[in-house]
Parts: structure tokens; C-alpha cells; sequence
């Protein structure tokens, strides 16, 4: 029997009886003060009092019936107010008032359910014995026994190397299998495609998103310009590519320019352009402060330095972003001198091999 | 107790009778002989579930799942998994005629073009965050209450592979809609997962289906989301649900409570009425929130495009723990050697976070370790009992809280109007000594509290009430405690350090020694309970 129902007040304490565990580091003091056993029993008022009682039922009516008019005015609230096309307002008072619907049919059980409970099913606490979670010693008999005789009548341990070239055969079997996971993806080697983006000699710098050219005349000195390669959105793949070749264009005093040497020629006019991509994980390094001339990543806010090539001032990247080398094509368009001469973007394993 | 239908079915059991009746009692006997269920309405029936309020934070995990389930369902069948470019002509005016992947247009399809649409996809997602908060708080509870001793270790396991399987349901599902924030998201997945060593470039290369971003996440997340993770919660949630049955539920101590008995009201009816209206409740509260405000408005963000700005955005709750830990890296962390690169400023994120996760999962096993207690313990600890426990556990929450409040380090800078190099550097310095601060000032309440719980069950309450005696002096009335009330007070564990002894060979091993340094750090600072010679002593000093 699982549950005696309720508990007589005041009755002695059922004690645990059961095999004695190690304790461990626990004390067991045998001045441990005694539990005292159940407390009498408080009757609730619609246990003594009928009116109150009937009270209570009433309640409970009323909060069900709130909950079907909740239902019913959902379905009305479905009809009355339909979604018009363009009309943002209507799709506000749909999800209003249909939600407001289903909520009070939803709350209306919810709330009658438990009232209920509490107030009119029987209040008294009632007791349940545990048992030991681990079985009867004849269960736990009888199980090992059923495997002994398991083992005994199919030789698992006698028979070594059966069930060796089982074990074997069940370890290799789904290891075979990893090979057909190869082909989520095309057969080319990712570690050759993250070293190139689109850009190569003479592919003009373009406005993102429209694809416009830009003119070294257009960039005055302080602006900023977002820029994808021209023939991007002709590319088959143009979100991958874009990824990867995504663009910043400044801008600045040429002798506000820390240039290295071999980098002499990448800029014009001391425009210059870097890779939009965070070397960090990869988020558009998009915010760019004239007054400092510092690129901020919004996802972890990685700060570059474009007076000093770009080189990590903060954050958690390492790695200067990538610069495009640019010039001007005769008619006065910037155009990439070849690719970024590094990967772009996050790190990878393979990246300076 | 009244009879119930259990005869066999030759002898129709005599049950009360009325048209309405005689039926459920055919319908009764008709299943019985055809399942037996008789047996397992006798042994679950009368079930005993014990109330406190703490108890609930499972039940609302467990009833926003089933909330997920149905309004997800109603999401599958207007939602289409692909990222083939598609123009949109639905009836959201400013992004019509943009092109964008099938799986975002027919998000803003389920928002703007079915009635009730957006309705269940806020209901979704509000049924989301409610989920993995309420297994968070969950989890809490049973943390600082201990209820994950023996007999519930594999239970507490179990219940932590929830917790991590609900992360990446959430995640999955964030990233479905293809709209700006979810492919910034998967783009920093993309990002951390190349910076794995080895075998991370390969990783991201197959599971994106080719460079980022392609166009097969979206489909394979799907069905991650609706298929192969829901069927994970669902087993783990089943057998989370047997072993509490066989565990039994836990339960504070209180008068008549021991470790031997459950107190508290039977599945049927009282239980069942509670638990079923709050369902409803939990149900019902979700649908108010998704009625009234809104979430993750999409048609705000657009189509994901690999360029533009999101400052000041963020992640659901639950991941910014993650992304947190990634803004704390110092600069400068990756090297390179034998020409491969090692991005230690994501290598070490991810290890923090999971040698973070593996010692929450494991910790039930170190406890046991320490105290080499191996009985059972139905009785929920009271925090301040286990000090050190107690103090652990905030300091865990105060390393998690450090990392999640990074994840917004640039609100809080534009917020508070500072820099975000001193948020930064604070919350770097906070990540080491703030769990250290709150290790000690927890540890420290618990043992106060300890004290006064021992003052009051020795001299009973401040009454307020000053008297003065006939001699002159004023002293102040102590209320004492009945029986009952002190139980609460004076019945819990002790444990006291380990005496580290040689064995039977004579040696001191080295898991003795262990066990010894560890229950010194546990046990050392130990509050006794009070004892039946200090209540009588105690009674006579009060005449
Ligand atoms: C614990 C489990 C789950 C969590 C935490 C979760 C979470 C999410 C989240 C956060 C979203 C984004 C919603 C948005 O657009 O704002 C989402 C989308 C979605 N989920 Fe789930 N989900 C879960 C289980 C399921 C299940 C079981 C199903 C199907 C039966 C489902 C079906 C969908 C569908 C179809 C979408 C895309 C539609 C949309 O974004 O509006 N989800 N999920
Ligand atoms: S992606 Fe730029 S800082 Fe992390």
C-alpha cells in the first residue's frame, strides 16, 4: 500500500528502517533533538462554515465561466478583427484581442482549477513511506543471477574471442559511417577558399549596397564609404562573397598615415580601404569614429586604429584587419590592385599555412 | 478509501450508479481488461507530492515545453526551412520587393499574413525564454537545497542535459527566421567554431554546407529544431519524470517529516487540480505577454546581409553568457606555431565555458566525494545550512552573472555614459573577484543565520515587550518556540571535517588526503545543531 491516508495529528514518527550506510565525515549525535511528530490539524473556514463553502464554489463557477466567455470572445476576436494587407494596425488588434481571448479562457481554468484545490478539496496532508530506492536483496538476487545464467548459457566471458570480434565489429560499425558526412559540403578544400575573395587587379570598389562605382573624387577627406566589389551581385554565390569581401573605405589627412614599408602604394591620396570583417569571429566592423579615426566592432567591441593600419587598440582581436591595396583606373575610379594579400575574417587553424 | 474498478471484469464491481455513471464504469471495466491499468492507477494515484513554493520552478519548465510544443507545431506549418532567394511581396510594406531567403519571407508571412501568426510565434518565443529561465531557477533550487544528493546524482545529470539541450533549441530556433540578428549570431558560431584547433575550419565548412553562409544552415538547424532536439527533450524529460517517481519527490523539514515518509497532498485529486490549473496558469500568463508585447519584431532588422551595422543588439538571455566570456579576452591572444594559428582568445572561452558546464554537471559527485556519505537524503537542505555548499553555489552565480552582464558591456557603457574600456576592464576584474567577494559574504550570512537560528531555538523570539523586574532591571520578554516551530530550526545535517588516518596497510592514500584537505574546506567552519541537553539547559536558565 502505497499512501496511508491522512496523517493522525500527533502520531508517533514512522522510523527508517533500513540497513545502516556509511556515513562518511557526518555526525550522529545521540543528543539530537526529537521530531515532534504532526501538528493538529487547522481546518480551513469552508471546512467549518457551509456558507463559506458554497461561497467558495461559487468562485470557482465563475472563474470557469470567465474562461469560456475568454474562449468564445477569441473566436469572435478572429472574425472581427481580420488582418488588412499593408495595415500594421490590424495585425496589432489581431494579436491583441485574439490573445487577450485565448489568455482569459487559459487563466479562467487555471486559476478555477486551483481554487479548487485549495479551497475545497480535502486540505489535510497526507503520508506516504519511502522505501529504499535500491530493490529487495531476493530482486537483487534474482537479477545478477539472470545475468549469471545469460553469461552462463551464451559463454559472453568464456568465449573471448567472439565476443571480442563483437565488441569490434559494433565499435567499427557506425565508425565507417563518419565518411558519408563528407559531402555536407562541396569536394573543394575550405582552407584554400577562405585565402581569396573576389577582389583582384583592377575590380572597382562599389557602393553596398547598390553596386555604384566610386570616384577618388567623391571621397572627401573624414568620409566613409561602405563598399562590396562592382560585379558582386552578378557573382553566383554574392552572400559568400560578400562575407568575405566586404569593404571599408576612409578618407584621412595622407600624413595622418602611419604607412609601413612595401605598403607604400596601397593607398591614394590617403584613402585607404580595409577588410569590413572582424578578424575576431567575423561580425561587419562597421562604426567608425572620424574625430579618432578608430573602427569599433558592435559584437565585441574590438577597436582598430586606420591612422596605424588598422592594429588592434582594444578588444578581444589580435589581428589588424586586412588592407585592399587601391589605385584610380584612368577614368578616376578606385579599383583593387589585386586581392588582400592575407586571409580575411576570423582566424582559422590552417590560415598561415 | 471507496473501491475503485478493480475486480476482474466476470464480476462487475458495484460502483455507484446514474446514467452518467454506469458508463464511466463500463468504460472503466472495458480498458481494464485490456491494459491492466488498474495497477499503475494504485500505485501512482494516491502519489504524494509535498508543497513549497520552490517546487513549481520545474513544473513551469515543464509546462512551458508542452506550451513550445503546440504553438511550434502551428509555426511548422507555414514556415519553409530554405534559404533560396526570394523576392518578397507579402503585405509588410517597407521590405516589399527586397529579396531575401524563403525562410525569412515566410516568417513575415506568419507574422503579417495568417491571423493569429504572429500571436503563436510570440507565444514561441516568449514560451522560450520562459523555459530555459525557469530550468535555470530550477536548477538553483535544487543547488542550494542539496536535493541533489543520493539518491537523485543521475537525476541532477539528467536535468543538466536539459538545461544544455534547451540552449541549443533556443539557439536553433533563433537562428530559423534568417533575418539580420540570426545570421550576425550564426556568424559568430561560424567565427568561433574555425577558431577550434585542428579540426574546426572542417567543421564549419561541412556543417554551413560550404563558406559562410551558404545556403543550407537554415534547413539543417530546422531539423535540429523541430526533430532531432525535441526528441532529446522528450526522452530526457521522460526519464527525468520516472526517476522522480522512484526517488520519490524531496521535501523541507517540518514537524512528522522524516526521512522516511513524504508529506504532502496525493496526485489524485488535490495534486492533479493544483498542478493541471497551474499549467493553465503558466499558459495562460505567456499568452497575456505574447498578446501585449513584442518580441524579436524581425520586419525591424531585414534580410541578413553579411555588412551592415547592429550595434547595441543582443542575443536571447540565455546565450549571453557565452558571448560575454568572448568580450572579457584581453588583446592579443593568438599565436602562431609551426605556422598553425592558435586563437586562444576563442580556445579559451570556450574551455572556460565548458570546464564551467562540467563542474555544474559534476558537482553532485564531488559533494559525495567529500563527505563520503553514502545514505540517502529525502530532506531538502535550508541554504544556510550547508554553508559552504551554499557559498559555492553564489559564487557560481556571480561568475555566470559577470559573463552575462558582459554580453551587454556596450549598453551598459552608453547607458552609464562610461567607456567601454573601463567596463571592460571592470567586469575582467569582476570575472576573478567576484565570485571570490561572494564566496566569502555568502559564506558568511549563512553562518550568521546559522547562529540566530540557534539563539532563537534556545531563548525563543525578541517578544518587543520590556519588563521590569522587581529588583529594577529592565530585560526584554523572550517568546518561546513550541515543539513544532523548533524543528525547523534544529533538525539538519552535521558534518565535521575528515580525520585523515592510515589504512589498513598503514598508508595514508592519496584520495585520504584528498577527501581530508576538501572536508576541512567544507566543514571546517561548523554551527552544530542544537541539542536536546542545550534546550533543557536552556529551559532551566529561563524560569
Ligand atoms: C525547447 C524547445 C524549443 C525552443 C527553446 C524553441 C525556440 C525557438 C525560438 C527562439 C524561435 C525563434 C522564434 C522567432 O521567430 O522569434 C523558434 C522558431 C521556430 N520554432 Fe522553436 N523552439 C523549441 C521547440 C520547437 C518545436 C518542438 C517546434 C516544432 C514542433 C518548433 C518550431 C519552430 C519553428 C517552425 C520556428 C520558425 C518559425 C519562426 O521563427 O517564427 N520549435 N523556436
Ligand atoms: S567579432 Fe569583432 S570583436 Fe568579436
Amino acid at each position: 500500500m502505497a499512501g496511508t491516508d491522512g496523517a493522525a495529528p500527533g502520531t508517533a514518527v514512522e522510523r527508517h528502517e533500513s540497513a545502516p550506510l556509511p556515513s562518511g565525515v557526518a555526525v550522529i549525535s545521540d543528543d539530537r533533538v526529537e521530531n515532534p511528530g504532526f501538528p493538529p490539524y487547522r481546518p480551513r473556514v469552508s471546512d467549518t462554515d457551509p456558507v463559506k463553502e458554497r461561497q467558495n464554489e461559487r468562485r470557482v463557477f465563475w472563474l470557469f465561466l470567465a474562461s469560456m466567455i475568454g474562449s468564445v470572445f477569441a473566436v469572435v476576436a478572429y472574425i472581427v478583427f481580420p488582418i488588412h494587407e499593408g495595415d500594421l494596425g490590424s495585425v496589432r488588434l489581431n494579436n491583441l484581442f485574439l490573445g487577450l481571448g485565448f489568455a482569459l479562457g487559459l487563466l479562467g481554468i487555471g486559476f478555477g482549477a486551483v481554487h479548487w484545490s485549495k479551497s475545497l478539496m480535502d486540505g489535510h496532508d497526507m503520508v506516504e513511506l519511502r522505501h529504499d530506492t535500491r530493490g529487495k536483496p531476493e530482486t537483487i538476487a534474482r537479477a545478477s543471477e539472470i545475468f549469471t545464467l545469460g553469461n552462463k548459457e551464451s559463454g559472453f566471458t568464456r568465449r573471448k574471442l567472439i565476443r571480442n570480434g563483437l565488441l569490434g565489429a559494433l565499435v567499427l560499425a557506425p565508425l565507417s559511417a563518419v565518411v558519408i558526412f563528407r559531402d555536407f559540403a562541396p569536394a573543394d578544400d575550405p582552407a584554400t577558399l577562405l585565402k581569396h575573395t573576389m577582389w583582384e587587379k583592377g575590380t572597382r570598389l562599389a557602393r553596398d549596397p547598390n553596386g555604384v562605382p566610386i570616384k577618388a573624387s567623391d571621397v572627401t577627406i573624414g568620409s566613409v564609404f561602405h563598399v562590396i566589389p562592382e560585379n558582386l551581385n552578378d557573382s553566383e554565390h554574392p552572400l559568400e562573397e560578400k562575407a568575405k569581401a566586404a569593404v571599408l573605405l576612409m578618407r584621412l589627412n595622407p600624413e595622418d598615415l602611419h604607412i609601413s614599408e612595401g605598403r607604400e602604394d596601397w593607398s591614394f591620396r590617403g584613402i585607404v580601404a580595409y577588410s569590413k570583417i572582424c578578424t575576431h569571429v567575423g561580425c561587419p566592423v562597421a562604426l567608425y569614429e572620424q574625430q579618432t579615426h578608430h573602427l569599433l566592432c558592435p559584437c565585441h567591441q574590438s577597436q582598430f586604429d586606420i591612422t596605424r593600419e588598422a592594429a588592434v587598440i582594444f578588444g578581444p582581436a589580435k589581428r589588424p584587419l586586412p588592407q585592399l591595396p587601391i589605385t584610380v583606373d584612368e577614368e578616376g575610379y578606385l579599383v583593387a590592385q589585386s586581392d588582400f594579400h592575407e586571409p580575411v575574417g576570423p582566424s582559422f587553424w590552417e590560415r598561415s599555412l | 478509501m471507496t473501491a475503485t474498478a478493480t475486480t476482474p471484469a466476470t464480476t462487475e464491481t458495484k460502483a455507484p450508479t446514474g446514467p452518467g455513471m454506469r458508463f464511466v464504469n463500463w468504460g472503466a471495466n472495458y480498458i481494464e481488461d485490456r491494459t491492466s491499468m488498474s495497477g499503475l492507477v494504485k500505485e501512482l494515484g494516491r502519489k504524494i507530492f509535498p508543497d513549497h513554493w520552490s517546487f513549481m520552478l520545474g513544473e513551469v519548465a515543464l509546462y512551458s515545453f508542452v506550451v513550445i510544443l503546440l504553438s511550434g507545431t502551428f509555426l511548422t506549418f507555414f514556415f519553409q526551412a530554405s534559404m533560396a532567394p526570394v523576392v518578397y511581396e507579402g503585405s509588410y510594406p517597407t521590405l516589399k520587393g527586397v529579396e531575401m531567403s524563403a525562410a525569412m519571407a515566410s516568417t513575415l508571412d506568419i507574422s503579417f499574413d495568417v491571423r493569429g501568426g504572429l500571436l503563436m510565434r510570440q507565444v514561441h518565443h516568449w514560451a522560450a525564454l520562459l523555459f530555459v529561465a525557469s530550468i535555470g531557477l530550477h536548477m538553483l533550487r535544487v543547488f542550494f537545497t542539496g536535493a541533489f544528493r543520493k539518491p537523485r546524482e543521475i537525476n541532477w545529470v539528467v536535468g543538466f542535459l536539459l538545461f544544455v539541450l534547451a540552449m541549443a533549441e533556443g539557439f536553433t530556433g533563433y537562428s530559423l527566421p534568417d533575418d539580420l540578428l540570426s545570421g550576425n549570431g550564426l556568424r559568430i558560431i561560424d567565427g568561433m567554431v574555425k577558431g577550434i584547433p585542428v579540426i574546426g575550419t572542417w567543421i564549419s565548412y561541412l556543417l554551413f554546407g560550404g563558406e559562410f553562409p551558404g545556403e543550407a544552415i537554415v534547413g539543417r538547424l530546422y531539423m535540429l529544431h523541430i526533430m532531432l532536439l525535441p526528441a532529446l527533450v522528450i526522452a530526457a524529460i521522460g526519464v527525468h519524470m520516472i526517476l522522480l517517481i522512484v526517488n520519490k519527490h524531496t521535501q523541507f523539514a517540518g514537524p512528522g517529516r522524516t526521512e522516511g515518509n513524504v508529506v504532502g497532498n496525493p496526485i489524485m485529486p488535490v495534486f492533479a487540480a493544483k498542478a493541471g490549473g497551474f499549467f493553465f496558469i503558466v499558459f495562460g500568463v505567456i499568452m497575456l505577454i505574447a498578446a501585449t508585447v513584442t518580441i524579436n519584431p524581425i520586419w525591424n532588422y531585414g534580410p541578413y546581409d553579411p555588412s551592415p551595422v547592429s550595434a547595441g543588439t543582443q542575443p536571447d538571455w540565455y546565450i549571453g553568457f557565452a558571448d560575454g566570456t568572448l568580450r572579457l579576452i584581453p588583446p592579443g591572444w593568438e599565436f602562431e606555431l609551426w605556422g598553425f594559428t592558435f586563437s586562444m582568445n576563442i580556445i579559451v572561452p570556450i574551455i572556460i565555458l565548458v570546464v564551467f558546464l562540467v563542474l555544474v554537471a559534476f558537482y553532485p559527485f564531488i559533494e559525495a566525494f567529500v563527505t563520503g556519505d553514502k545514505r540517502e537524503h529525502h530532506m531538502t537542505e535550508r541554504p544556510r545550512n550547508a554553508p559552504t555548499r551554499t557559498a559555492i553555489g553564489a559564487a557560481g552565480v556571480t561568475f555566470y552573472a559577470v559573463m552575462w552582464a558582459a554580453a551587454s558591456s556596450d549598453l551598459i557603457a552608453t547607458h552609464f555614459r562610461l567607456s567601454i574600456e573601463g567596463v571592460t576592464h571592470t567586469l575582467q576584474a569582476l570575472l576573478i573577484l567576484g565570485p571570490i567577494i561572494a564566496y566569502i559574504v555568502a559564506k558568511r550570512i549563512s553562518i550568521a543565520l546559522q547562529k540566530k537560528d540557534r539563539e532563537i531555538a534556545l531563548h525563543g523570539y525578541e517578544s518587543g515587550r520590556i519588563v521590569r523586574l522587581p529588583g529594577g532591571e529592565y530585560i526584554e520578554v523572550h517568546e518561546q518556540l513550541s515543539d513544532y516551530e523548533r524543528w525547523r530550526l534544529v533538525s539538519y545535517d552535521d558534518y565535521a571535517p575528515l580525520m585523515v588516518r592510515p589504512n589498513a596497510n598503514g598508508k595514508i592514500t592519496f584520495g585520504t588526503k584528498l577527501r581530508g584537505v576538501m572536508s576541512r574546506w567544507f566543514f571546517e567552519d561548523r554551527i552544530a545543531p542544537v541539542t536536546r541537553t542545550e534546550i533543557e539547559a536552556s529551559k532551566h536558565g529561563h524560569h
